[in-house]
C-alpha cells in the first residue's frame, strides 16, 4: 500500500508493508538515524517528530503517518550546500550538543536532538524542570544527562541569538 | 597546574561528533547487505536441564528458514566468552551450543531465516524435551555437599594455573594476607564485623548487542560487531569454530555504549556459525529482553568485612571475605573477584590485610565485566564501614579518610599480592589528588554544616529527613605488564594524518583524545587527524577498551607513534631547509628553522613526490609497568520519606583526580555517566527472580534506569594532577565514578534516619522502610 505525507519538509510517497512500524519503514528506506533500542517504546532512541511532537517510531504503524508531517534527524540538518564538499551544516541544536560534550556513544542523540527541537519550538526558553520533563522519554546510559541538559540550554541561547 | 598544552587539556569537539549528531550510518546495524538472513535464538526456560531430545524438523520445513543449529551441528570446543588477554584468566566452560542448559536464558538452538518474523516463528516450532535438573539458585548454597554440579562436563578447564574446582561449583578462588590480621584485631580498640550484599544489574547500553557476519570474496569470515574487544573476538571465534585467525576479520564500527557488556564474545560465535553453515550474511540483534536475560551482569557479592581501629583512627586490620556469584558461566570469575581486593585495599594504610574470596557457579544469569569490575561491590562494604568506624571513635569521616588514605610516594603490598590471575606488579603512587578531592567535595556539598544539622534534624518529628554521606575511592589505569596497545600513523600530502588504532572507542571519545595527543606532538589541529578504530585486518593490535586502560595505555602508544613521525618530518624539513634537524621546531602546522619554514603540506608533498621519496609513517606499541590509580571523593545528599521509605538524591558531588584531563568535558562526561548509572543501581535497578530462577522484569519499564526526570543536582569537579608515566600526565577516568553512589547514598541515608544501616543494596522504598521500622 501507498501513503502520502510530508517528510522532512518535502512531499513524500512511500510504498509500505501492512502492519509495518515506522521505525522499520524508516530504516528499510535508508533513514537510519532512528535507532532501535527496545522496540517497546521505553528507550526513545527511535524518536521522530510527528506533527511536531516526539513519538516512538517503534510503536507507530507506518500507515498512520499518512497525511501528516514527519521530521526525522535527517531533516534537522539543513540541506547540503550545492558544492561538492558534502559538509553538513549543523542545526544550532546539533552544534550545541557537540559544544556541550553531550554526545558520547551517540545512539540516543537523534532522539535527544529531536526532543529538544520539539521542546524549543514550543517553549524557546524552558526552565531546567521543563527540560528534564521534555527529555525524560529518551534514555541515555553514557552521559548522566548533565551535559545534555547543558546542551538544551545552549541550544535555546543559540536559537534566540539567531533570531 | 600550569601547562602550555595547545590541544590536550582542551575541550576539542569529538572527531566523530558530526556523524553521530546527524544520525549517520555508523553503527553495526546501519549497513545494508544484500541477501542478509536474520537469526533468532531459542532460549532455555529452565535454570538447569539436560536436552534429551530436540526436533527441528518443523522449524526447518518452514518456508524462508535457511538453517537451524543445535548442539549437534557445531564443534564441541570449550571456550570463554570473557574478552581478556591470552591465556584468559576465565574458565573455558562454554560451548557454542550444548546439550545442557544452565540458566533461564541459556542458548538452546538458533535459526537463520529470510525475515526476522520467519526466524521467530521457526524458533517457536522447535520441539525440545528437557530433563529438568535440580538447580542452584542461592550462591551461599552453591558449595554445599550434594549441591547440583553445574559444570559436570569433562571439558571445563581453566587455561592458567589457578584454583578451579567445577565439581564443587567453585569457579575461582583468591586469598592473600599481608602482616597478621589476627594481631591487628588484637591491637584494635574497636572491632567491626558486618555482612554486606550487592545485587544483580546489567549494563543497558542503548545499542543492544548486534553482529552481522558474512563471507568476503575470498571466503574469509567477516564479523562486524558491537564489541569492545575486536582482537579477542577474532581469537575466540577462531577457537570456538576451529578456523584459523587468518581467515577472520573483525570490524568494530561506532558502538552504542558498552560499559563492559561488550567485552564479551556473546553472539559473534553463533552468528559466525550460522554464516559458515549457510554461506550467507547473517545478523543477530539482541532484543531488550535478551539484553536482560541472556547477556551479562554485575556479579552479585556477599561481603564479610571485619576491621579494627585504634581510638586515634589508625586502621589496624582489614579482613575482607567475599562470596561472588558468577551465575552459570565463569566469565571474569577470577579477575572481578581479585579486583574487589586490589582496587580497594591499597587505598587504606594498614599493616594487616587479609583477603579471601570464592566465586561460585549458580543457575542464574551470568556475571561479566561491568564498569567498576568488582570494586563497585567492595567499596560498598568498606565505604559504609569506614563511616561507621569514624562514628564509633567520634571522628569526622572526612578526617578519617584524610588520615588513612595512601599518599604520593607510598606503595602497598597488596599491589604485588593481587594481580590478574597471576602476581601483581609492585608500584608506588606517583600522583594523588585525593586530599584535594575530599576537601573540594566537602566544600561543594556543605559537609560540616549539613552533617551536623541533619543528624540533629533526625531527632525531631517530621516525615522527610535529610542526610549527607561520603566515600573516598581509587581505581587503576590498565593492567600492568599484561595489556598492550598499538597505533599507526601516516602523513598525507595536505598535512593531514591517518591514525589507525586497535583501541576501541565505544562512545567514550577515545578517538578524539588520541587525535588531540597526536595534534599536541605534531603542533596541528586535532581535526587534521583522521582516526580509524578498529578493524583487525587494518589496525594494529590492542587488547581493547577495558580495565580503564585506553587513555593511559593506548594513549602512550599514540604519543610514541607521533614522536617517530615528528622526527621523520623534521628530517625531511631539514633536507628542504638545508639545516640540522635537531635545530628545527614544529608547531602551528609548519616546521621552522633559521633558514625559514615549511608547511606540513609542503613537507609531505616533498616526501611523497619530489626527492628521496618515502611514506612518512610509523607505528608504536606500549605496555605499562604501573597501573596508577585515579582517585575520587563522592558526596551524596538525600531526602528520605520516612513514611514510604523512598529515597531521593537531592545533590551529588564527584571530585576526581584523573591526572591531566585530556579533554575536560569528556572526562566530566565519563564521571557523570558512571555516577548516574550507579545512582539507579543503588535505588531502582534490580533483577527480580521467581523461585525457579527466571528473571521477571526484563524490560526498561520494570528495570528502572534513571532518565532526565530523575536527575539530582550533579556537580563534577576535576582535580588535575600530573602522572609522570601517563600520556601528558593522564590517568584513567571511566570506571572510578561508578563505585561511589552505593556507599555514599547508604551513608547519607544513615545520616538522615540513623538506626540500622543499609548494608544490602538496592535501597528500594520497602528495604529502607524496613530499616526505619526496625529502628523503632
Amino acid at each position: 500500500m501507498k501513503i502520502k505525507f510530508e517528510l522532512n519538509g518535502n512531499p513524500a510517497e512511500w510504498e509500505i508493508k501492512p502492519g509495518e512500524v515506522l521505525l522499520d519503514t524508516l530504516r528499510r528506506l535508508g533513514l537510519k538515524g532512528a535507532k532501535e533500542g527496545c522496540r517497546q517504546g521505553e528507550c526513545g532512541c527511535c524518536t521522530v517528530l510527528l506533527d511536531g511532537k516526539p513519538i516512538n517510531s517503534c510503536l507507530l504503524v507506518t500507515a498512520l503517518v499518512a497525511g501528516r508531517k514527519l521530521l526525522t534527524i535527517e531533516g534537522v540538518t539543513p540541506p547540503k550546500k550545492k558544492d561538492l564538499s558534502h559538509k553538513k551544516e549543523l542545526h544550532p541544536i546539533q552544534q550545541a550538543y557537540l559544544e556541550s560534550g553531550a554526545v558520547q556513544c551517540g545512539y540516543c542523540t537523534p532522539g535527544m536532538v529531536l526532543s529538544t527541537k520539539a521542546l524549543l519550538d514550543k517553549n524557546p526558553s524552558p526552565t531546567e524542570e521543563e527540560i528534564k520533563k521534555a527529555l525524560e522519554g529518551v534514555l541515555c546510559r553514557c552521559t548522566g544527562y548533565s551535559k545534555i541538559i547543558d546542551a538544551v540550554k545552549l541550544s535555546a541561547e543559540k536559537l534566540s541569538d539567531g533570531k | 597546574m600550569e601547562n602550555n598544552f595547545k590541544q590536550v587539556n582542551h575541550n576539542v569537539i569529538k572527531v566523530d561528533g558530526v556523524s553521530l549528531v546527524t544520525g549517520g550510518h555508523v553503527y553495526a546495524d546501519d549497513i545494508d547487505i544484500r541477501g542478509m538472513l536474520y537469526a533468532a535464538i531459542l532460549w532455555s526456560p529452565h535454570a538447569h536441564a539436560r536436552i534429551k531430545k530436540i526436533d527441528v524438523s518443523k522449524a526447518k520445513a518452514l518456508p524462508g528458514v535457511e538453517t537451524v543449529l543445535t548442539h549437534k551441528d557445531v564443534p564441541r570446543i570449550p571456550f570463554t566468552t570473557a574478552g581478556q588477554g591470552y591465556p584468559e584468566p576465565s574458565p573455558y566452560d562454554t560451548f557454542i551450543l550444548d546439550d545442557k542448559v544452565r540458566f533461564v536464558g541459556d542458548r538452546v538452538a538458533a535459526v537463520a531465516a529470510v525475515t526476522p518474523e520467519i526466524a521467530a516463528k521457526a524458533v517457536s516450532l522447535i520441539e525440545v524435551e528437557y530433563e529438568v535438573l535440580p538447580a542452584v539458585l542461592d550462591a551461599r548454597k552453591a558449595m554445599d555437599k550434594g549441591a547440583p554440579v553445574i559444570h559436570d562436563e569433562k571439558e571445563a578447564v581453566i587455561p592458567i594455573p589457578v584454583h578451579y574446582e567445577p565439581e564443587k561449583n567453585l569457579a575461582a578462588h583468591v586469598d592473600m594476607e599481608v602482616g597478621s590480621v589476627k594481631k591487628g584485631i588484637e591491637e584494635a580498640d574497636v572491632v567491626l564485623d558486618y555482612e554486606y550484599e550487592t545485587h544483580y544489574a546489567t549494563h543497558v547500553p542503548m545499542e543492544p548487542h548486534v553482529v552481522i557476519t558474512w563471507l568476503d570474496e575470498n571466503a574469509r569470515l567477516v564479523i562486524r560487531t558491537s564489541t569492545q574487544v575486536p582482537f579477542h573476538v577474532r581469537r575466540m571465534v577462531s577457537r570456538a569454530l576451529d578456523i584459523p585467525v587468518k581467515n577472520i576479520r573483525v570490524i568494530k564500527p561506532r558502538i552504542g555504549g558498552g560499559f563492559g557488556g561488550k567485552q564479551e564474545i556473546l553472539i559473534e560465535d553463533l552468528c559466525s556459525a550460522l554464516t559458515l553453515k549457510t554461506g550467507k550474511p547473517v545478523r543477530i540483534f539482541y532484543t531488550r529482553k535478551e539484553e536482560f536475560m541472556s547477556s551479562r551482569t554485575r556479579h552479585p557479592q556477599v561481603i564479610r568485612l571485619k576491621t579494627g581501629i585504634k581510638k586515634d583512627g589508625t586502621l589496624t586490620a582489614v579482613d575482607l571475605k567475599i562470596l561472588m556469584n558468577t551465575g552459570a558461566y565463569g566469565s571474569h570469575a577470577l579477575t572481578v573477584l581479585s579486583n574487589s581486593g586490589s582496587k580497594l585495599l591499597p587505598l587504606w594504610r594498614c599493616q594487616n590485610v587479609k583477603f579471601w574470596g570464592d566465586t561460585v557457579y549458580t543457575n542464574l544469569p551470568v556475571g561479566g565485566a561491568y564498569r567498576g569490575y568488582g570494586a563497585t561491590q567492595s567499596y560498598f562494604a568498606m565505604g559504609i564501614q569506614i563511616d561507621e568506624m569514624a562514628e564509633r571513635i567520634k571522628m569526622d569521616v572526612v578526617e578519617f579518610c584524610k588520615k588513612n588514605h595512601i599518599r604520593t610516594g607510598e606503595g602497598s603490598p597488596v599491589f604485588q599480592a593481587l594481580g590478574e590471575g597471576k602476581a601483581g606488579v609492585e608500584q608506588k603512587i606517583g600522583s594523588c589528588g585525593l586530599a584535594e578531592c575530599i576537601e573540594l567535595g566537602a566544600k561543594e556539598i556543605g559537609w560540616k554544616e549539613k552533617r551536623e544539622k541533619y543528624a540533629d534534624l533526625r531527632k525531631s518529628p517530621g516525615r522527610y529527613k535529610k542526610g549527607v554521606g561520603m566515600v573516598a575511592l581509587m581505581q587503576g589505569s590498565s593492567i600492568p605488564e599484561i595489556d598492550m596497545g598499538a597505533a599507526s600513523l601516516k602523513m598525507n600530502e595536505d598535512g593531514s594524518f591517518n591514525m589507525l588504532l586497535g583501541a576501541t572507542d565505544l562512545g567514550t571519545g577515545s578517538d578524539t583524545i588520541f587525535a588531540q595527543m597526536v595534534a599536541e606532538v605534531l603542533g596541528l589541529d586535532a581535526h587534521k587527524v583522521i582516526v580509524y578504530s578498529s578493524d583487525t585486518d587494518m589496525t594494529p593490535f590492542d587488547v581493547g577498551a577495558y580495565a580503564s586502560s585506553t587513555t593511559y595505555l593506548s594513549g602512550y602508544a599514540v604519543i610514541k607513534a607521533a614522536e617517530k613521525v615528528k622526527e621523520q618530518i623534521l628530517k625531511v624539513a631539514a633536507e628542504m631547509l638545508d639545516e640540522e634537524w635537531e635545530n628545527l621546531t614544529i608547531g602551528d602546522g609548519k616546521v621552522t628553522g633559521r633558514n625559514g619554514s615549511k608547511t606540513l603540506s609542503e613537507i609531505a608533498i616533498y616526501s611523497l613526490y619530489e626527492k628521496n621519496q618515502f611514506q612518512i609513517a610509523s607505528h608504536a606499541s606500549h605496555i605499562t609497568h604501573k597501573s596508577p590509580p585515579p582517585f575520587s571523593a563522592h558526596y551524596a545528599e538525600v531526602e528520605v520519606d520516612t513514611w514510604t521509605g523512598k529515597v531521593k538524591v537531592v545533590k551529588y558531588v564527584a571530585a576526581v583526580d584523573c591526572g591531566t584531563p585530556i579533554n575536560p568535558k569528556l572526562a566530566e562526561g565519563q564521571t557523570e555517566g558512571a555516577v548516574v548509572n550507579a545512582l539507579s543501581y543503588a535505588l531502582t535497578e534490580r533483577y527480580i527472580f521467581d523461585d525457579k530462577g527466571k528473571m521477571l522484569n526484563p524490560s526498561l519499564n520494570y528495570f528502572k534506569i534513571f532518565s532526565t526526570a530523575d536527575m539530582p543536582e550533579l556537580k563534577t569537579i576535576l582535580v588535575p594532577t600530573y602522572e609522570e608515566t601517563g600520556p601528558f600526565g593522564a590517568k584513567s577516568v571511566s570506571e572510578i565514578g561508578i563505585n561511589g553512589p552505593l556507599p555514599a547514598i547508604s551513608n547519607a541515608i544513615y545520616n538522615a534516619v540513623g538506626g540500622a544501616r543499609m548494608r544490602k543494596a538496592p535501597f528500594t522504598p520497602e528495604a529502607v522502610l524496613a530499616v526505619i521500622e526496625a529502628k523503632k
